[in-house]
C-alpha cells in the first residue's frame, strides 16, 4: 500500500512518528499545543473585549485604533499579526471572510468553525454577502450598507456588533457577544 | 475560492467542535509545532495548500488540505 493510500489517521499518526523521529517536537509538545488552543482560545475572550467597549469609551477608541494593544491589555494573545476592530453602525455592517484558508484571531473567537472554512462561506459572502447573512438568519435591511473584509495571514479581523439596548453589567453584556456575532454572520 | 459560484448553501449549522477526528486535531498540533521549530512559516503553510491541484483540493476535507500541504513541505526541504 503506497504512503497516499494509507487511511488517513494512520497516514497521521506514521507523519507525526516520523517529525519527532526527526527532532522537530515531541508527543508532549503536541499535547500542549492542542491544549493551549482547546482551553486557552474561545469567543469569551473576543466578548470580553467588545462588552469593554461598549461600556468604557476609551477603551473603545484604543480598540479601534490599536486592537492588537487592546487585546493585550486585556490579557490577550495576538502574535504575529495585525488585528482590525471593526465596528458596526446602524448603516453599516461588517462580516469578516478569509477567502484564501481560514485565517482569524484564534485566541479571541476560539477554533473556526466549520462554516467558517467552508467552500460555500468562502467563495460566496465576497459576492452576494446579503444572500449569505439571510442563510444565517441575518436579514439587514437594503438601506445597510455591508462591508466584507477579507483576511490574510498578516490582518486579522473582529467584529464590534452593535450594542443591545438596555442598560445591562458588563458581563451580561459580554454574555450576549456569540461567536458568530464577531465575525458579523449574526447580530446581538 | 472568493467569488466562485456553485458551492451552494453555507452549511450553518456545523457551528461545534472544531474537530471532526483525533486526528485532525493532531494535523493541528503538527502545523504548530513545525511551525515553531522553523520548519515553515504560515505563508509557506498556505502556498503548499494552494498548490494542491484543483481536483484534489475540491475533494479534499479541510484539514486533509493540511496535512498533504505539511507533507509537501516536508517532503521538498526534506525535513522529516
Amino acid at each position: 500500500m503506497s504512503h497516499d493510500e494509507l487511511p488517513v489517521a494512520a497516514r497521521v499518526r506514521r507523519l507525526e512518528e516520523r517529525v519527532i523521529a526527526a527532532g522537530l517536537t515531541t508527543g508532549d509538545e503536541l499535547d500542549a499545543l492542542l491544549d493551549e488552543l482547546l482551553d486557552g482560545a474561545s469567543p469569551v475572550n473576543g466578548a470580553r473585549m467588545v462588552a469593554r467597549a461598549w461600556t468604557d469609551p476609551d477603551y473603545r477608541e484604543a480598540l479601534l485604533a490599536d486592537a492588537n494593544t487592546a487585546a493585550g491589555s486585556l490579557g490577550f494573545a495576538t502574535n504575529g499579526y495585525r488585528l482590525c476592530a471593526v465596528e458596526n453602525t446602524p448603516t453599516l455592517h461588517n462580516v469578516v471572510v478569509c477567502t484564501l484558508c481560514s485565517c482569524y484571531p484564534v485566541t479571541l473567537l476560539g477554533p473556526s468553525p466549520g462554516w467558517y472554512r467552508s467552500f460555500a462561506y468562502r467563495s460566496r459572502v465576497v459576492r452576494e454577502p446579503r444572500a449569505v447573512l439571510a442563510e444565517f438568519g441575518l436579514r439587514l435591511p437594503d438601506e445597510v450598507e455591508i462591508v466584507v473584509w477579507d483576511a490574510s495571514a498578516e490582518t486579522r479581523y473582529l467584529v464590534v456588533p452593535r450594542r443591545p439596548e438596555g442598560e445591562l453589567p458588563e458581563e451580561e453584556l459580554a454574555a450576549r457577544v456569540t461567536r458568530k456575532g464577531l465575525i458579523g454572520t449574526s447580530a446581538v | 475560492m472568493g467569488g466562485q459560484t456553485g458551492f451552494g448553501p453555507v452549511p450553518t449549522g456545523d457551528d461545534g467542535a472544531p474537530f471532526q477526528a483525533d486526528w485532525e486535531a493532531r494535523v493541528y498540533a503538527l502545523s504548530r509545532a513545525l511551525r515553531r521549530a522553523g520548519v515553515f512559516n504560515l505563508d509557506e503553510l498556505r502556498d503548499a495548500i494552494e498548490r494542491i491541484p484543483p481536483k484534489v483540493y475540491l475533494s479534499a476535507s479541510y484539514y486533509e488540505r493540511w496535512l498533504i500541504a505539511i507533507e509537501t513541505i516536508l517532503a521538498e526541504k526534506g525535513r522529516a
